[in-house]
């Protein structure tokens, strides 16, 4: 029990207007006039403070398990295992995603560089672009006038027959498979292009595939010898074409099924 | 006055001591803090009621510091330390809850 000669509203409540005002009253002298049971009470409090405040930066800066409970550290482990578990997953389920994606970009590419491939062939089947490599680079010499289409064409053929890949009149017109001839005045035309004598063909192929068209017995070279003309040539490891013709759409042939 | 006075020293010397808390104890701590609070609000409550003694505050403060900590040393010896602090924090705070709501309508009349 609180002695009474200490201070006034230790123990026996003063008897106020309002019991709320005895309250703030004795709150006030309780700021106003410190005691011997304040000093009590501020030691404890001290302890408080300073094991609240202990708690408080050891929880903050608690960064090892030393301390905690045998459940604790396996709810942890439990927990941490889950975790890991679901990144796993997640990291299956985004790798699987990740092939697939690499898969079709591959496909894409190899698609893309197929029909490259298929585009710089047709290019140069149908004429579009300027070509070089070995070949032969024939003239036929016509200083009569007398050498008829139809040998030039069965030179032609010849040539087609070993494998030429791409051909060149003069340095004029590009041959391809809608070439057409036919007699002209003092030369031939070709794609309705007056060529005149001396034929320069640059053939580029296989060189010895084409020697042997234009050589065999009853072949080219003997036809136009036998015409009045004459038939020579000239490998070439390098030769340039630099003729090119404009692409033509069909207007009127079209594909049976579509790619 | 001096009761704030040693809370507030209380707090400088944890900040500025930064004692370590042993390994033994620190399960006990935070539980110790809470029945501390309690204690100390209870106390507060008697004050305002007008009867608060100090030997009392004294008694009740360390024996629910100390009750808290065996409740929660008991749990751990059962396997159920983790669930009994538990249950020691919810009552400790309900009963913080009472005192802190009897404090305010001491002073504020509501």
């Amino acid at each position: 029990m609180p002695e009474p000669d200490q201070t006034p509203g230790w123990g026996v409540p003063e008897k106020g207007p309002e019991p709320g005002d005895a309250a703030r009253q004795r709150l006030l002298a309780a700021v106003r006039r410190p005691s011997r049971a304040q000093l009590v009470v501020a030691v404890l409090l001290a302890v408080l403070g300073f094991a609240a405040v202990t708690q408080v930066r050891a929880n903050d800066r608690d960064a090892t398990y030393s301390g905690k409970r045998e459940q604790d550290l396996i709810d942890l482990l439990n927990g941490l295992a889950g975790t890991s578990q679901r990144s796993q997953n997640e990291i299956n389920r985004l790798e699987t995603t990740k092939a697939q994606l690499e898969d079709s970009s591959n496909n894409r590419q190899d698609a893309l560089r197929q029909a490259q491939q298929d585009v710089a062939t047709l290019d140069i089947l149908a004429g579009l672009v300027p070509v070089h490599g070995p070949g032969l680079r024939i003239t036929i010499a016509d200083p009569g006038g007398t050498v008829p289409t139809d040998i030039i064409l069965d030179t032609i053929e010849e040539l087609r027959t070993a494998g030429a890949e791409a051909m060149e009149f003069n340095d004029k017109v590009r041959v391809i498979a809608q070439t057409s001839f036919d007699d002209g005045a003092g030369g031939t035309m070709i794609d309705s292009t007056l060529i005149e004598p001396p034929y320069v063909i640059d053939v580029i192929g296989d060189p010895h595939a084409l020697e042997t068209a234009l050589t065999f017995l009853q072949g080219p070279q003997d036809d136009v010898k036998s015409a009045g003309g004459t038939l020579t040539f000239r490998e070439n490891d390098d030769l340039t074409i630099d003729t090119v013709r404009q692409p033509v759409r069909p207007e009127f042939a079209q594909p049976t099924t579509t790619p | 006055m001096i009761a704030a006075l040693g809370l507030l020293i209380g707090i400088v010397l944890g900040l500025v001591l930064r004692p370590n808390v042993p390994v033994g104890l620190e399960p006990y701590l935070p539980i110790a803090v809470v029945a501390a609070l309690d204690a100390v609000f209870g106390a507060l409550r008697a004050y305002l009621d007008g009867i608060f003694d100090d030997k009392v505050f004294v008694v009740s403060f360390l024996s629910n510091v100390l009750i808290a900590a065996a409740i929660v040393f008991l749990g751990d010896k059962l396997g159920v330390g983790a669930q009994l602090s538990t249950g020691v924090i919810v009552v400790l705070g309900i009963r913080i809850f009472s005192n802190v709501a009897a404090i305010r309508r001491h002073l504020f009349h509501a």
